[in-house]
Formats: structure tokens, sequence, C-alpha cells
């Protein structure tokens, strides 16, 4: 039989249409597997098993009864713990939020329940999406299926992990700086982050609002595109959802499919986001793909974005400003742990710093403490206010880039993955690994990630980054799918074929007996 | 609470000049709050009208209300002011529990309406203009109780309970900019400017207007000036003085709180102060100053509001009769003397009194019946007198009066009775049988009666003293049950006494 795991979910769309499998056999597969490994990779945080045999069952029913189905009804998925779930505790990977049951469901994970797909669990992050490791989770880092003793990328190395590791064949994450792109380059999977206002955001714990997005990540450019199709288009709940229609995702990336899709579509080379500080591997295997483009009639452009160079300092400033006002309401009052002070009386102001002070991490305070100093009477001006003029010579690069060719590229993140602890104590070298991905959320753009080979150095995966303008995510996945075609068709396999089987692990009882 | 040491008010005078500035917050009556779907009503029990956006719930969003929008800019085009061709909402930071986002959605250099006037016409006769900086769209807090303490207030509570069904609903405020020259008619331009903002937003239908349930709040800065400097004196902000008297009250108290201070040599420290409605004095709040941080930022999560020309110029097509004209008009029109017509516009009737005029009532009647017996019955139920009948009813009623169906005492009756739901005043007067007894055949067979039983009486109307008649025209209204008209009795009375000599 077929190893329903590793298929993709376009496969397993089809195979639950013609009713080769069932729903329930699929989420059973899928949840076996995740019982098997999650142990060593932790990309879950909760699983909910018997509610997700539970609503299979209930597809299938509705399969057998005839019911009209989207494409992608009764295929399994993982959720990024960032999402309000009514059905699952949502944490956002903080102490803070333990347990926390939201009394509603995010709109993406609505519309995700409405099209019939399978929610497994949800997935681990780094504390309120902060960090590019998960290391900064306050239940424990997930590890990189191709290398235990790696970071799985952040903040959403959880749904990266899942996906990369069959645990789902299709995961939500959200992408502030390049959470969803970064995990995804690392762990050898696809991630995008569409277009700002093109997915609601509404039900998503808000790290900075102006940047954040919610996006799908999955391990073919096609299985993207199905999910970005269920998910997005205007909700009136997200005052900064766009009204606009949009075009099938699903649709483009078939079109990136045809012979000759990459005839004559200029790729622009970004100079600032290929030179210093990338490994050479990743510099090595992006060179190649601009080579196989070339060949396959791509025409590559080097383009210049001069004021890319300030978009982490841009970026360091209005996230964590949104980020202190957005963190304001943990405040013990309505939701979440309560944490009273160890002496004195109880205030509900008292309260409330005790919980914060406990609840959260330390990557969360530094970022509080950073934005409401930015924020301060006095200093706004100068950093707020000028991180939003970088921010607009940002867009302005875009739209000069925009006008000679018709997507961007660059390497997904400038190194593979790293171990554990490496960056930890060092939050210059963790925000620099996100330099090449910032610059689309600051400008608002499109931007995928998708596998382009090993490192021959660490053998690790690397990510091609590609970026369109804004509201064209159905060019990112056109000219994506072709990528994907043309990589793998030299390769003769998929990137993901390639990475380590993961064995289950071995339950043990306590050598020294058990209460 | 301590009475502060006050200065007499007109020695205040002599020594500063009184400078003034009001935030007045109007709360819109749309049928859902600012920034979610919630119903914008209270009664219901705590924390009902919420959601994840209101009670700022991890990953709640807002979107912003369309009609509190078009509220906003009708206000604030009737006050003259400019509207913004783009307007921003910003986020105001501030931790208190009473705010469930812990920031207010508010605005802050980018407010919907700036730069309006206002004319207030005082009891004398003089016009003030008051300028307007800004009217600006907010969402208000939700409200704490305090319980435990024996004042209510959080000082002493044991503990507190928080109900958010208010947090969220939309708020103007109107800023003014300072009032200066106001000189000793200070007091008197707050309760009258606050009067005529609440006139203002009741006329263009945006809010309830009621001050007594926090529909309209007003904070009155004050501060002085002493003479001959240009230097302004240090201010302070009474909060939530939420009746127009009481605004008088409170400017009033602060001049002669603030004078008596400086003139032994004290300073005034910056700071919001409470007005106590009982005792008719203010006290310290949190000191207050220019240095509050509440690190204003743009609402990222909402997309600037850039209300189109036209539709500005179509909302303004839309705007009634400015309250200051409409005034003048009526009361030309009713042809009232100033106290009557003060009379009227201070109990808040003059819409009702306008309805029974049309509805075919004589001016004076449609005056004297609703500022007297309806708002008497009005007090004693302690409800706003045009809510306890209509116009309709009331017009009715006079016209049976006028027809000489009913005497007043028994409209008096009658006007209970249509109060009390027993129908039209025709119903009521035929469910009771409250007909004045015109058949002058009863009336006469009643007084011979009366003035048999009390022949002294009869021989003192004979020897000329007509006023011993009040014992026998007393006697036939009780056994007629009032529904007699008493001048009639009297004729009666005397003719009768005559002819039975």
């Amino acid at each position: 039989m077929t190893n329903l795991i590793k298929l993709s979910a376009a496969d397993l769309s089809g195979l639950l249409a013609d009713r080769s499998v069932s729903s329930v056999e699929v989420t059973r597969a899928h949840l076996d597997h995740i019982a098997a490994i999650d142990t060593d990779v932790h990309a879950f945080l909760h699983v909910a098993r018997d509610a997700a045999l539970a609503t299979a069952a209930r597809i299938d029913a509705r399969r057998a009864a005839g019911d009209v189905l989207g494409p992608l009804a009764g295929v399994p998925i993982a959720i990024k713990d960032v999402l309000a779930t009514q059905d699952m505790p949502s944490t956002a990977g903080s102490k803070i939020l333990e347990g926390w049951i939201p009394p509603y469901d995010a709109t993406v994970v609505r519309r995700v329940r409405d099209a019939g797909l399978i929610p497994l669990g949800k997935t681990n992050m780094d504390e309120f999406a902060m960090g590019s490791s998960t290391e900064f989770s306050a239940y424990g880092p997930t590890h990189n299926p191709w290398d235990l003793d790696r970071i799985p990328g952040g903040s959403g190395g959880g749904s990266a992990a899942a996906v990369s590791s069959f645990e789902a064949p299709l995961a939500l994450g959200s992408d502030t700086g390049g959470s969803i792109r970064q995990p995804a380059a690392v762990t050898g999977s696809v991630g995008v982050k569409p277009t700002y206002g093109g997915v609601s955001r509404y039900g998503s714990i808000a790290l900075a609002s102006s940047l954040d997005q919610v996006g799908p990540v999955t391990r073919t450019v096609y299985d993207a595109a199905l999910l970005h199709d269920v998910i997005g288009g205007h909700d009136p709940l997200d005052s900064t959802s766009l009204t606009d229609s949009w075009p099938s995702m699903a649709a483009a990336a078939r079109a990136g499919l045809a012979d000759g899709a990459l005839q004559g579509v200029r790729v622009g080379v970004v100079k600032e986001l290929a030179g210093e500080g990338f490994q050479p591997g990743v510099k090595q295997r992006f060179e190649e793909t601009l080579a196989l483009l070339a060949q396959a009639g791509a025409e590559i452009v080097e383009v210049s974005a001069p004021n890319f160079e300030y978009a982490i300092a841009a970026y360091y400033l209005i996230l964590p400003a949104e980020a202190s006002s957005n963190l304001a309401r943990f405040d013990s009052v309505r939701f979440g742990i309560r944490v009273d002070p160890a002496e004195g009386p109880l205030t509900s102001e008292r309260v409330m710093a005790a919980t914060r002070d406990a609840g959260f991490g330390p990557e969360v305070k530094r970022r509080i403490i950073l934005g409401t100093y930015a924020l301060s009477a006095g200093y706004y001006d100068a950093y707020y206010g000028s991180a939003q003029k970088v921010r607009t010579l940002i867009q302005r690069d875009f739209d000069a880039a925009f006008a000679q060719v018709d997507v961007l590229v660059s390497p997904s993140a400038p190194t593979t993955a790293f171990k554990f602890g490496e960056k930890m104590t060092d939050p210059m070298a963790m925000y620099l690994n996100d330099v090449t991905t910032i610059p689309a959320n600051l400008a608002g753009v499109p931007g995928m990630s998708l596998p382009m080979g090993l490192a021959p150095e660490d053998g690790l995966p690397v990510g091609l980054q590609i970026m369109a303008p804004a509201k064209l995510d159905a060019r990112l996945y056109t000219f994506g799918a072709a990528v994907e075609r043309l990589l793998e068709a030299s390769w003769g396999h998929t990137l993901l074929s390639q990475a380590p089987e993961l064995a289950p692990t071995e339950m043990f009882a306590s050598e020294e007996g058990v209460v | 609470m301590k009475k502060a040491e006050l200065m007499d008010y007109d020695k205040a005078l002599e020594l500063f000049e009184p400078v003034l500035g009001f935030e007045v917050h109007v709360e819109l009556n749309t049928k859902t709050k600012m920034f979610c779907g919630c119903a914008n009503e209270f009664g219901q029990g705590a924390n009902t009208n919420t959601c994840p956006t209101c009670l700022g719930l991890p990953g709640g969003l807002p979107q912003v209300n369309a009609k509190a929008i078009e509220s906003s800019i009708r206000l604030g085009l009737a006050l003259g002011c400019e509207i913004a061709e783009y307007s921003r909402f910003a986020r105001k930071n501030y931790f208190y529990p009473d705010t469930a986002k812990n920031f207010q959605t508010s605005q802050y250099d980018e407010p919907i309406a700036f730069n309006g006037q206002l004319t207030i016409e005082l009891e004398s006769g003089r016009l003030v203009t008051v300028d307007i900086e800004r009217a600006h769209m907010e969402d208000d807090a939700g409200k704490l109780t305090h319980v435990g303490g024996a004042t209510g207030r959080i000082q002493g509570a044991d503990y507190s309970l928080v109900d958010y069904n208010r947090g969220g609903v939309p708020l103007v405020e109107i800023v003014t900019q300072m009032i200066e020259g106001g000189e000793a008619d200070a007091p008197e331009i707050g309760r009258t400017y606050v009067a005529a903002i609440r006139e203002i937003v009741k006329g263009l239908g945006v809010s309830n207007a009621r001050m007594e349930e926090g529909n309209v709040r007003c904070d009155a800065n004050v501060s002085l000036r002493p003479r001959g400097s240009n230097i302004l004196g240090t201010r302070t902000e009474t909060k939530n003085v939420n009746s127009l008297r009481s605004v008088e009250r409170a400017v009033r108290y602060e001049i002669q709180r603030q004078a008596a201070l400086l003139a032994a040599g004290g300073t005034i420290t910056q700071e919001t102060r409470h007005w106590h409605e009982d005792t008719g004095i203010t006290s310290a709040g949190r000191p207050k100053s220019d240095a509050d941080d509440y690190r204003y930022f743009p609402e990222p999560d909402l997309v600037p509001v850039a209300p189109s020309r036209e539709w500005v110029e179509e909302l303004r097509a839309t705007l009634p009769e400015p309250p200051a004209a409409r005034r003048k008009r009526l009361q030309a029109d009713w042809g009232f003397a100033n106290l009557e017509f003060q009379d009227v516009v201070n109990s808040d009737l003059l819409d009702a009194v306008e309805a029974t005029i049309a509805a075919g009532s004589a001016a004076q009647a449609a005056r004297k019946w609703w500022t007297g017996e309806v708002a008497r019955l009005a007090n004693v139920a302690g409800v706003a007198a045009d809510s306890l009948v209509h116009p309709v009813q009331v017009a009715a009623l006079i016209e049976l009066v006028v027809a000489g169906t009913l005497t007043d005492r028994l409209a008096r009756q009658v006007l209970e009775g249509v109060i009390a739901g027993e129908g039209t005043p025709l119903e009521v007067v035929e469910l009771r049988g409250l007909v004045v007894v015109s058949d002058d055949g009863a009336l006469i067979a009643a007084i011979d009666e009366a003035l048999a039983a009390q022949p002294d009486v009869l021989a003192k109307i004979r020897d000329g003293k007509v006023q011993a008649a009040g014992a026998v025209i007393g006697a036939v209204m009780k056994a007629m049950r009032g529904q007699a008209d008493a001048a009639r009795v009297r004729e009666l009375v005397l003719e009768r006494a005559g002819t039975a000599q």
C-alpha cells in the first residue's frame, strides 16, 4: 500500500476524491506518524487525535452522501499555535497563555474547517513568533528533521518541521519577518508569505500588526497554492484585508508546469541580498539555480535595492514598537495565567506585573522594552518615525526593481540550519538571519521559499526566495512551480526524498519503576 | 472630603483672570460599537455585549463602524469644523483594567474634525465664541465597580469588578481652544457651552444626549492668570462633571479654590480632580503632566479614514437648523417671554412643545401643560418628561379643556390615565366617566340641597358676604365628585341664593 504520509496534498486530494482512501485512513496515518516521531521532533504542542479522527469520519460520511466537497476536503493540516482555535489551546508558544482555549476560531482556521480540512493539532513556535529557531518557545524547541541537533528555523519551526517530517502534508504559518520562509528554507519545505492584506489576520495573535501575514507551509508549490486558495480573500473582520478579487493560485501554479513557462521571464537578483555573510554552499546553490533558470530561457538581471541595507534596523524598531502595544493586553484580567506577587498587596497593577514577569520569556521582554523605548516621547521621531521613512524607501526600491523585472530572487536565508544554542546569547546574530526575508514584510509584497538543494559542506537544505509585486501572488506560484519543476528535473527527485528517515522513538518506562 | 479654603468670588475675579478649556465626550448612539459588531446598549447582564475584539482577546482585530464615522463628520460640521481629507486612528497606550487592550484606540495628530467655532449666548445676552480645536473619535472604556469600600472609590475597596459592555462604545471627544476673557461669566460659559453641545448632538440625532446617563460627559480645565501677567497659570482638569449645573458650580469652585491657594502663596498642582455632586466640591485625583507619555503611534490594525469631499457635502446637507437659530425662531413664533422660553429650554421640552403646537394646541397651553403637570409627574417618576407621554396626546387633552369638556382638574386626572396606559384622553374620559357636568338642572338641584343644609351660609350670602358662598360651592363640587365647572357653580349659587329670598 502507498505510504500515505509521503503523498502531497494534491495527490491525497485525488485519492480521497475517487474514494481510493478515506480521510480517516489518511488522518490516522499522520497521527500514527506523529505518535511515532514527534517525541524527537517536537513539532506539535497539542495533537487533537480524537477530534481529528471524528472530523475525518464526518468528511468521509459527507463524501459518501454525495456532498460536493472542496479539493482539500479530508486532507490533514497542522496549525501554528499563533492562530486561535476554539477547540484547542492557543498559546503562541508562551507560558502566559498556557492552556488558554479561545472562545473563537481565527478566520483562516474557520476557512480551513469550512473547506473540510482536518486539523491535527497546533505547532510549536518561538514565543509570540519572536525568533528564528523556535528555541524561544516556552515549551521547548522543535528539532530539524534533517538533523535533530539543529534548529528548524523560526518562528514557525513547528509547522515547517511537521510538513518536512511528513507529520502533516499541509500547515498554516505566520510570517512577520520570515517566520514562514526561513523555516521552509532550513527544512527543505515550501512556505509562502502572501501579499499583506491577502489573508485575514483575524484570530492570529498579533506580533507586529503591520507586518504579520498568515500563509501556507507545504512540501510543494502546488500544495501551497491549493491552501492559499482556501485561506485567502477578503475578511470584513480584518480592516487591513484587501477587497480585491483574487485569481486561483492553484491555476497559477499549474500554469507554471507548462513547458516554456520560464521563457523570457525577467528574474531580478538583488545585489544587496547576495553579498557578504552568506554561507558558501548557499551561494553556490543560488548561483547554480540562476544558471539553470538562464538555460530555461529566463533573463537574469542584477538589480539594486540600496535601502535594503537599513531593513533590519527599521524592522527592529517597528516590530518591537507594535509588539509592545499588542502584548499589553496580556494582563491576567480576562484570560491566560495569573500570578500573584510573592509578597505585598494584591493590586491589579502588582498582579499584572508579576504575571508578565513570570509569563513572558526573555526575548519577549527584550522586545517589549525596546518597543516601549522606541515609542517614548522624545524618541518617537528618531526611532519609529525614521523607521517608517526607511520603510517607504524600501517600498520604492521594490517599485524600482519591479519596473525592470517580473520577480526578484535571493537565497531565503544566509545559512543552513544552525545548531541549538549557537545564537541564543547573541540577539544580533539571530536577527541577521532574517536579512533576506524582512524587506518583503516591510513592503507588504509576497514572498515564497522553495528548496534549491543541499549545501555541499553540511548536506542541509538551502532555500530560494522569490518575491513578486504586491497583489501578484499568482505570479509567485507560476514562477515558483516552474522553478520547482526545473530543479527537481535536474536532481531527478524531490529534495525531501533525501531527508533521513526518522525512526519511531521507542518508549521506555523508567528503569526505576513508575508510580 | 474637606472643603478647601475658598476666596470670595468677586475678590478672586479682581485678582485673577480665569482661563477655561473643555473636553466634552459624546457617546454616539450607533447600533453597534466603534470597532466591532457588539450591540451598543446596556441593561443586559455584565459582559454580555462583548466579543474577542472589545474584550481585547489575543487575535481580536478592530473594524471601523461606518455609521460612527458619519456621525462624527456630521457633528464636526455642526461645530463648524473642517473635515480631514485623511484621518487616522492612533493607539494611546496605558495600562488600566477597564481598558481591555491596555490601549485606547483614539486619534492623535490626525483627527477627523478640527478648527471649529461655536457661538453661545449667555443669559445676559452676551455672545461668546468658543474656538473648537478638534473633535476626534475614540472608543470608551469598560466600567469598574469597586466593591467593599465605604466610598465606592478604589481606595479602600476589597476588589473591583469590570464590565466591558461599555468598552468599545463610540465616543467623539470635542476639545476647545483656551477660552479667555470669560471673566465673571466663566462658570456660566461652561454651563452654556456644554448645553449647546448637548443641544447640537441631540438635534443631529447622533447621541441620546442624556448627561445623567453619561452620554455627554464634561472635563473642565480651569487655570487662573494673575491680573497684569501674561503667563498662564497651572490648570486643573475636573473630570466627569455630569450635569449642566455641576459644570457651572465646578468651574466656580475651582476659581475660588485656586484663587485662595495662590493668594496664600501656594501653587496649583497640575492634576485631575474629582467633582463631588453632593458636597459641591472638587478633590485631588491623579497628577497629570504634559509629559504624560502615552506612546501614541498610528493604529496599524486600521486603515486611514479618508472621507470623500462629495460625501462630506452630502452630510452637510443633512444638518438640521442650528439649535441657536431654531430657538430664536421658535420663541418669536410662539411669542413667549424670555423666562417662559428659558423654562421650556431648560426642561429639555423644546421638541415636545413644538410637536404639541404642531398638533393644534395654542403655544401657551402647550407650554403650561408640559412645564407644569407633565414635568411634575415626570419628576415624581424620575424620568424625562418627553418620555412620559406623546405630544399628540397632550394636544388632545388641551383640546378637551378648550372645548369645556374637562376642567383643568379633571384634565390632570385624564393625563394620569393616559400615562397609566388607559388610552387616548378621550378614551380615558369615557373609561373614568370624567366629563364636566354642564347640566344646570343637576347643578341647581345640588345647590338647593346644599343651601338648605347650611341656612347660616345662605343668610350670610344674602347679607352680601359673597365670599361665604365658598362653603356651598365646595359642598356642590363634592356632590358632583369634582366633575363640575366651579365658576359656573359659583354663578348659580349666587343666583339661587338671590332667588330663594
